[in-house]
């Protein structure tokens, strides 16, 4: 599905943000991406939808090449990319049915998009999203009377809109309390497994992480560390990644966690997790 | 053991802001002197009676010309409006040029940073002066000099909105596929229509009263009307002149304060 070879990244400050990474995800897999601030991980994906221009490597989406496309053809690439942001980026004076059928700009002509005259099949796809992810009750509110998880809601439905094949997720969570940031994870991973979807989540929350996904790709300094599944990260395995920390609370922490999973209340009640 | 000292400034700056000011002070008396020296000021120890003189031939206004002064105070609206409307038309591109974050070439952002101040360095009495001499007197002269003078300052301030807007939306619209018109119309510009509207209103509050005085240079409105009251020492018509102007202004304070709240 998605295919990166040798991605390279150096900033024109010098700072080289990625070093040589090789990574594939197949379709349906949900991968995460962890690693210490300045890893990488943003430069990473970014690279993938060329809001970032690679320094050197490939990029091959189904086989395609997307690494130098330009004009048409990077924005054919594009649509084919969901992505969904820390701080939601949505365009707050817009209704949630504006953002949401944002996601489909790639799809009609700029006069059509500007006043609103979206075709029928994509304003019925909205409305199914938009109740799939629990907001059938908000579209006419504007993005600013959102709170943060309905918010990353409506960013998660612009991301399905442009029916993706891969999706880029950076930091879903990090602005969002501990339930809210289960509730979206959750949703995230079921619409992915739904959809068929490659899946590459950049997250902080390492227990979290664990919870949610198939597999964990650590970033050191733009170098992959550690590929393996999420019961692989052993502190040993953290430590090589992030430091040298007491790992051990985490892996405590984490194991109340799996338990509590199977119980969406108890989860719910337990507020203060790393 | 002495207590430990902080200051917030090394004692040689503190200096160096001490004879900062007294060189500042000095250079005001000297200025106060030089102007002091080419004032007759036994001019000023009478002004008090020439100012209560002259209000006093004001008082009472001279409503009869009222009826009269309806077509130029018109007149006058219109020159502020349409010269608004002309001139937030050239510049609302001219900002998306002169915008870092939007424009699509350096060279086309030096070419409408250009046009945006050589607009604002020229006043709008003076745009008419030259546009009554180019094309003659009337409300089109008054209407070209107040659009033109807008350009610059519309597009200024809304180039500087556009500026300041917040990047991750525009990050978000490009990542879907969109086109450029299309990231524009869908991230930025729903971002700076508040400022957009904002801007304009106020432009066209201060064009109302700049309006008034391009008659003085014949470019049409009520500033006609007062020169030739002020000419022939009607002072009781200029202070209906200006009763009218004042109204006029307050009606556009408030009907700019209403735009401004209706769009936030």
């Amino acid at each position: 599905m998605l295919d990166l070879k040798g991605l390279t990244k150096r900033y024109a400050t010098g700072d080289l943000a990625l070093d040589n990474v090789d990574l594939t995800v197949p379709a349906g897999q949900v991968l995460a991406l962890i690693g210490p601030s300045g890893a990488g991980k943003s430069t990473l994906i970014r690279c993938v939808n060329r809001l970032v221009e690679p320094t050197s490597g490939t990029i091959k989406l189904d086989g395609d090449d997307i690494t130098k496309v330009r004009g048409n053809r990077l924005r054919q690439a594009r649509r084919q990319i969901g992505m969904i942001f820390q701080n939601y980026a949505l365009v707050e004076r817009l209704s949630v049915m504006e953002n949401v059928l944002s996601g489909r700009l790639a799809y009609v002509g700029f006069w059509r998009s500007y006043f609103r005259k979206f075709p029928q099949s994509d304003i019925a796809q909205a409305f199914r999203i938009l109740e799939r992810v629990g907001l059938e009750t908000m579209i006419d509110k504007r993005g600013d009377a959102l709170s943060g998880g309905q918010k990353q809601r409506v960013g998660i439905a612009r991301a399905l809109m442009q029916n993706p094949k891969l999706l880029l997720v950076d930091e879903p969570t990090a602005s969002l309390d501990p339930k809210t940031s289960r509730q979206i994870m959750r949703l995230i991973c079921e619409l992915c497994t739904e959809q068929n979807l490659a899946t590459i989540i950049n997250i902080h929350d390492v227990a979290l992480a664990q919870q949610f996904v198939h597999r964990v790709v650590g970033l050191r300094a733009g170098a992959i560390v550690y590929d393996g599944p999420p019961e692989g990260l052993t502190p040993e395995i953290l430590t090589t990644i992030y430091g040298e920390e007491d790992w051990t609370t985490t892996h405590k922490d984490s194991d109340d966690e799996e338990k509590s999973d199977k119980k969406d209340v108890e989860a719910a009640l337990l507020g203060g997790h790393p | 053991m002495t207590a430990p000292v902080w200051q917030r400034r090394t004692p040689a700056r503190q200096y160096a802001i001490w004879l900062g000011w007294f060189l500042g002070v000095m250079l005001f008396l000297l200025c106060f002197k030089i102007i002091s020296d080419n004032t007759i000021w036994e001019f000023l120890t009478d002004a008090h009676v020439q100012a209560a003189s002259l209000i006093g031939r004001m008082v009472p206004p001279d409503w009869s010309i009222t009826g009269s002064l309806m077509l130029p105070l018109w007149d006058t609206i219109n020159i502020a409006t349409v010269g608004t409307a002309l001139g937030v038309l050239i510049a609302f591109p001219l900002a998306f040029l002169a915008a870092r974050n939007t424009t699509p070439h350096p060279a086309l952002r030096a070419f409408a940073l250009g046009i945006i101040v050589s607009s604002r360095s020229i006043n709008a009495l003076i745009w008419a002066i030259l546009l009554v001499t180019m094309i003659g007197p009337g409300l089109l002269a008054g209407m070209i000099a107040i659009a033109l003078r807008s350009i610059g300052f519309v597009g200024k301030l809304l180039y500087e909105a556009i500026e300041e807007i917040q990047p991750t939306p525009v990050e978000a619209i490009t990542s879907t596929g969109a086109g450029r018109m299309q990231v524009l119309a869908f991230s930025v510009l729903p971002q700076i229509m508040p400022a957009f509207a904002g801007i304009t209103v106020y432009r066209w509050d201060i064009n109302i009263r700049e309006s008034t005085t391009l008659g003085l240079v014949g470019a049409g409105g009520i500033g006609l009307q007062m020169n030739a009251a002020i000419n022939n020492l009607a002072w009781g018509q200029v202070a209906t002149v200006f009763v009218l102007i004042f109204g006029t202004v307050i009606v556009s304070e408030w009907v700019s304060a209403k735009v401004r709240h209706a769009v936030i």
